[in-house]
């Protein structure tokens, strides 16, 4: 049983170290790109399965943002990002629990020690592209709130000399805009390692039958932990649009 | 040794507070849902998020106990 936090090295493409959790993601990226493609070359039809489900899903989405934000206008220049937030994180945690993702690979030497370095491994059981998604996240929240705030109102947010207390609170503001980074990037890593590690103390443990309700709980945390990273990330931001407090 | 004690001190008492705070809150949305089953669905999705936030809590100190253990 080996338990490794950080990524495994793969190989090297000049100054870029490939790890196990980057050909993962770009798998992902790769599948969801074709799912788009797809979409756009059977075009508007009723008879397509395919075309049917993927408009569900946005209709879905279009919803879920109008039932926080109240505003049309908002509603669709929210989709495109917090929409990918969640399929991305959605398929990449669901792309970790397919067969071969943390069995397949090559063995290596490390320490004296014969260890498998697997070519695939959950993108979100790595912190560095957590991290990336989390600030992506808080910099859209920023954005966005410029875009629909006046960039002096937006300012004034975190930057007010009217009175002390609100300059402090927006001191309180910047503090709690980089706490959201880590709580983001620490809550999606936490929950998906944590699942990693259980899989592999479950089949150590029991390799035949025992992992299966596991693996349908792996399921459920992945969705819910993608559901909350978009919620959270269009609660926020919608808070944003209100400006100052 | 000492550091496995210390890992599992973190997760027991890690686990305390989120447990007691995500039965509160699935117990107060169920008994909202309750007297206002037409709400369910608003219910639902914060509930959800409050149960992240609760569970956020301990999965930083899991964070802790694993970079403990495997760093």
């Amino acid at each position: 049983m080996e338990i490794v936090l950080a990524p495994e090295k793969i190989a090297h493409l000049g100054g870029l170290t490939i790890t196990n959790t980057l050909t993962a993601s770009c798998l992902v990226v790769a599948v969801l790109i074709f799912g788009a493609l797809l979409v756009r070359r059977t075009g508007y039809s009723l008879e397509s399965r395919f075309y049917n489900l993927i408009e569900m899903l946005v209709e879905t989405f279009l919803t879920v943002i109008e039932s926080v934000t109240h505003n049309k206008t908002v509603t669709r220049y929210f989709l495109p990002i917090i929409g990918t937030f969640f399929l991305f994180i959605v398929f990449n945690n669901w792309f970790g629990i397919f067969p071969g993702m943390g069995s397949i690979g090559f063995w290596e030497e490390h320490e004296g020690k014969k260890i498998l370095v697997p070519f695939l491994r959950s993108a979100n059981s790595d912190l560095n592209m957590t991290l990336a998604v989390a600030l992506a996240s808080v910099a859209f929240t920023q954005v966005a709130g410029i875009r629909f705030l006046s960039l002096r109102k937006f300012i004034k947010k975190y930057f007010n000399l009217k009175n002390p207390i609100l300059f402090f609170v927006g001191l309180l503001e910047v503090i709690s805009e980089i706490v959201k980074i880590f709580s983001f990037s620490f809550r999606l890593f936490g929950n998906i390692f944590a699942g990693e590690v259980l899989m592999i103390v479950i089949l150590g443990l029991v390799p035949f039958l025992a992992p299966l309700p596991f693996m349908g709980i792996e399921m459920f945390a992945g969705f819910i932990q993608a559901l909350v990273f978009a919620m959270l990330t269009l609660v926020f931001t919608s808070t944003n649009l209100a400006g100052e407090h | 040794m000492t550091k496995e004690f210390a890992i599992a001190a973190i997760m027991i008492a890690a686990s305390f507070g989120p447990g007691l705070a995500i039965g509160w809150i699935a117990s107060s949305a169920l008994s909202a849902t309750g007297r206002n089953p037409e709400a369910s669905s608003k219910i639902q999705s914060a509930m959800i998020l409050g149960l992240a936030f609760a569970e956020a809590i301990a999965i930083y100190a899991l964070v802790v106990a694993l970079v403990l253990k495997f760093v």
